[in-house]
């Protein structure tokens, strides 16, 4: 006794179970991302005048990891296709490429990730507003290499003049001075903490297919030999929700990195 | 799992296979605990909720107790609550913490792992395959791990009871900044019981769905479906649909606790007279919206499954087709979409617009239509029916009524202006709790009772069932009848004082004490159930046959219980499914899988 159509698609519908599994999955999935993106929408909209972060991000870092995804994205592509040709060395090929991309593009986002803790946001109790890489901190005084200004909406939007025109200097503060002091950690506004969400949330699904992908590489490989339809299916949807996770990169990109 | 091979194969399961990819499981953990078969994990779904449902309706009575004697100690459970919790229930007697926390627990409880596991969990489960002819669910796998997850998720949710400070307090709402003020890991772990919870629903409702588009079998094309299948068809898309975004809200409120963000925390927000250390900016708003989108379609996920076995139950025991087999269909469809757009009737009194208001009081009317058409419908269906009055047909009959109060009274909450007056009073506590306790409940009761032959292969005790039934209904009806004239008195809900300190309320403190004698009656009432449920596996009276109603519906069609593969020959399907006393068939009934006759 066996579940009907696990491989060859059913008449009507015209599809197998698990790519039927898999669509319900995404849209799954898109409401998760939705619910975040709602969250950003209403946030931003009930943000003050001026106090809604502006070229926070690193615009050509997040262009070439969009690069990276898309490109990882024809290579899952091409990969289905290799097997469709019956071609299982250029599968291999393939998606070893996709592998290496979605690593890279981790890669970058780690790096992002430890430049944002590394960065700090101060607020003396003089008024002034310092912003900058931590040089060092100790008990009595922190130094940052960064900005200063009184006025904190020219630190919020980093894309006018005013910002840019700053001065970069290794600024000392003395701990008694301080107000509030918080690296770009999820608690320093709301922006940021969408900002961790959104990519963190998104950087687990790029782990979770990068498992996925691993195993359909390396030890589930063997099935091609056994059941190469069934093989085919599966890279298949894996690499269904592969485009799925970079279709949300690509809103992810200009909400974060553009707007 | 190294036990699965341990013992032989059981001889239990002697439905044919003849494949190797859709094995008969072997050995206890396999068979029972670690099982993808669709009927176990059914039934592990079944046992588990109404564990939790039991559970649910403790932790009401001793809040009914406290309501009714504010201060004293609890009887009988007094000593054992101070044992367990300690401080919160020195001397027995329910602090106001932990009753906030049994209150909200209660909510969570009944309506994450209770109700609906049941309804989606264990009914769709068991009976969707077997309705539509299948084998077993699409991704057997997935159904044991979404049993699997939602069984963790229970088990976080109850140990938050014993963590320092207790359960989550702020309600099954978890508004913020309420949640996130009150110093309790409670919180925390109900968000990570609800992220288990949502995970499981998610494989759960997937997996329903995929079986209904692509297991049907031969002949069952989309309009022969039994009116279950398809509100399970619907309430699953308001699973996979509306519980994500409160999955990413659960996120967002777990950052808020743990990382220290602000997602839902407004600028200036005082804690204990302190501002506390946050950065502000969030939205206490954000976490209502992503919570009601959820919570509304929820309301339609608890009573669509109900409708189905309700459906089930009164086409064959009037011996008679349901009444507007395809309105019932197209109502089902249209509360499902129309269930996306109204979860803002939950929040006219957060100062939004009028225009807003009015737009959302516009769509909940609109979604009474399709609910009233169903009704009707089943209603219609009993006239000139030669009904059969056995425990599932009271039931059923009984939900009847029951739910209409439920939604009729929804309908004064519904007006912006009369929920004004209504907001956060003892009526809307009346008025879901009819929706889905006499409503819901019942039809779960209704289900126990007609499959209970099918599973158990053995029927529940009669006279102990009638005598379950009108216990439950008249008990029910005096706990949450006198709650609408508290709530429209003007009494609000979740004073942990039961109202002695409020100015409104002395009046209708009498009322107090009533609904917590009735309670207790309903509490008795259930009883006879549960011996009933136990003594039945092995005592009750055997089923005649495999369809000991003579129903038409797929799952009669199979052995008792099924077997492993569930079918003996592959089925093919003819005909409708509430072919009952058609003119001329030598029988009262024509089961889907009997020809035609040529």
């Amino acid at each position: 006794m066996q579940i009907p159509y696990t491989t060859e698609p059913r008449p009507d519908t015209g599809l197998y179970n698990a790519k039927v599994g898999l669509w319900l999955f995404l849209a799954s999935e898109v409401m998760l991302f939705g619910g975040m993106f709602s969250a950003y929408v209403l946030l931003r909209v009930g943000a003050p005048e001026g106090l809604w972060p502006r070229g926070w991000l690193s615009v050509p870092l997040g262009t070439l990891n969009t690069m990276v995804l898309i490109a990882s994205s024809i290579s899952a592509t091409m990969a289905w296709a290799a097997l469709k040709l019956n071609q299982f060395p250029r599968y291999k090929l393939y998606h070893g490429i996709t592998l290496l991309l979605a690593v890279l593009f981790l890669g970058v986002k780690a790096f992002e990730y430890s430049d944002k803790l590394s960065h700090y946001w101060i607020e003396t109790k003089s008024g002034q507003f310092v912003d900058g890489h931590l040089v060092s901190r100790t008990a009595d005084k922190v130094v940052v290499h960064g900005v200063q200004t009184d006025n904190r909406a020219v630190l919020f939007d980093r894309t006018r003049k005013e910002y840019q025109q700053l001065p970069h200097t290794e600024i000392t503060v003395a701990a008694s001075d301080i107000q509030r002091i918080s690296n770009y950690a999820p608690k320093l506004n709301t922006w940021m903490g969408l900002y961790w969400a959104i990519t963190g949330l998104h950087a687990l699904h790029l782990i979770g297919g990068i498992l996925v992908f691993g195993y359909l590489w390396g030890p589930g490989s063997g099935m091609w030999k056994r059941d190469p339809a069934r093989f085919t299916n599966r890279v298949e949807i894996a690499g269904l929700y592969w485009h799925f996770v970079d279709l949300v990169w690509v809103f992810v990109f200009p909400v974060l990195y553009l707007f | 799992m190294a036990t699965s091979h341990a013992t032989p194969a059981a001889a239990a399961h002697a439905a044919p296979h003849e494949d190797h990819a859709h094995h008969a499981p072997s050995g206890f953990w396999t068979n029972y605990i670690f099982s993808c078969d669709h009927k176990v994990v059914g039934i592990q779904y079944g046992v588990t909720a109404l564990l939790f449902l039991l559970f649910g309706f403790g932790l009401m009575m001793m809040m009914r107790w406290q309501i009714a004697n504010p201060g004293q100690a609890i009887p009988l459970v007094g000593p054992i609550l101070e044992w367990a919790l300690g401080q919160p229930a020195a001397k027995g007697i329910m602090s106001p913490d932990l009753y906030n926390s049994f209150g909200a627990m209660h909510g969570t409880i009944m309506v994450f792992l209770a109700i609906v596991p049941l309804l989606t969990g264990a009914f769709g489960n068991y009976f969707v395959p077997l309705q539509i002819g299948a084998i077993d669910m699409a991704f057997p796998k997935l159904n044991m791990a979404s049993f699997q997850l939602y069984f963790l998720g229970g088990v976080v949710m109850f140990t938050s009871f014993f963590v320092p400070g207790g359960a989550a307090q702020a309600g099954w709402t978890s508004y913020p900044p309420l949640a996130n003020a009150i110093p309790t890991d409670g919180q925390t772990y109900w968000l990570i019981g609800m992220i288990f919870l949502i995970s499981s629903s998610l494989l759960g409702s997937a997996n329903i769905i995929a079986t209904i588009i692509q297991l049907r079998a031969p002949g069952m094309t989309w309009m022969r479906l039994p009116f279950f299948v398809w509100s399970q068809f619907v309430a699953a898309f308001l699973l996979l649909l509306a519980f994500p975004p409160l999955e990413a809200a659960g996120v967002m409120q777990l950052m808020d606790k743990v990382f220290g963000t602000s997602f839902f925390l407004p600028t200036g927000l005082a804690v204990g007279g302190e501002l506390a250390n946050i950065s502000g900016g969030g939205s206490p708003l954000l976490w209502q919206h992503l919570f009601w989108f959820l919570a509304h379609p929820e309301v339609y996920v608890l009573i669509l499954p109900a409708l189905g076995i309700v459906a089930e139950v009164v086409a064959n025991n009037t011996r008679k087709p349901i009444w507007g087999y395809k309105t019932l269909v197209y109502s089902a469809l249209m509360l499902g979409f129309i269930s996306f757009i109204v979860w803002a009737h939950h929040m006219y009194m957060t100062g939004m617009s009028t225009k807003i208001a009015t737009f959302f009081q516009t769509t909940t009317m609109i979604i009474s239509i399709p609910s009233v058409i169903i009704l009707t419908c089943l209603l219609i269906s009993l006239w000139g029916g030669s009904i059969r009055f056995n425990t599932p047909m009271l039931f059923a009959t009984a939900f009847l009524p029951m739910f209409a109060i439920g939604g009729l009274t929804g309908l004064p909450l519904g007006f912006n202006i009369s929920d004004i007056h209504l907001h956060d009073t003892y009526y809307v506590i009346g008025h879901f709790h009819y929706v889905v306790a006499p409503g819901t409940i019942f039809a779960i009761f209704a289900g126990i009772y007609y499959w209970y032959p099918k599973v158990t292969g053995r029927h529940l005790n009669e006279f102990w069932g009638r005598v379950h039934f009108w216990g439950s209904l008249i008990f029910m009806n005096l706990v949450f009848m006198p709650m609408f004239a508290q709530g429209m008195g003007g009494m609000l809900r979740r004073m942990a004082d039961g109202g002695i300190n409020y100015l409104l309320a002395p009046d209708l403190l009498y009322l107090n004490k009533f609904i917590m004698w009735a309670a207790a009656g309903l509490l008795l009432a259930q009883i006879p159930f549960i011996i009933n449920f136990f003594h039945s596996i092995f005592k009750g009276r055997p089923a005649a046959n495999d369809n000991p109603w003579n129903s038409t519906t797929l799952e009669w069609q199979t052995p008792t219980p099924p077997g492993h593969g569930n079918f003996l020959q592959p089925v093919t399907v003819y005909r409708g499914p509430y072919e009952y006393s058609v003119p001329g068939a030598p029988q009262d009934y024509c089961p889907q899988n009997e020809p035609a006759k040529a």
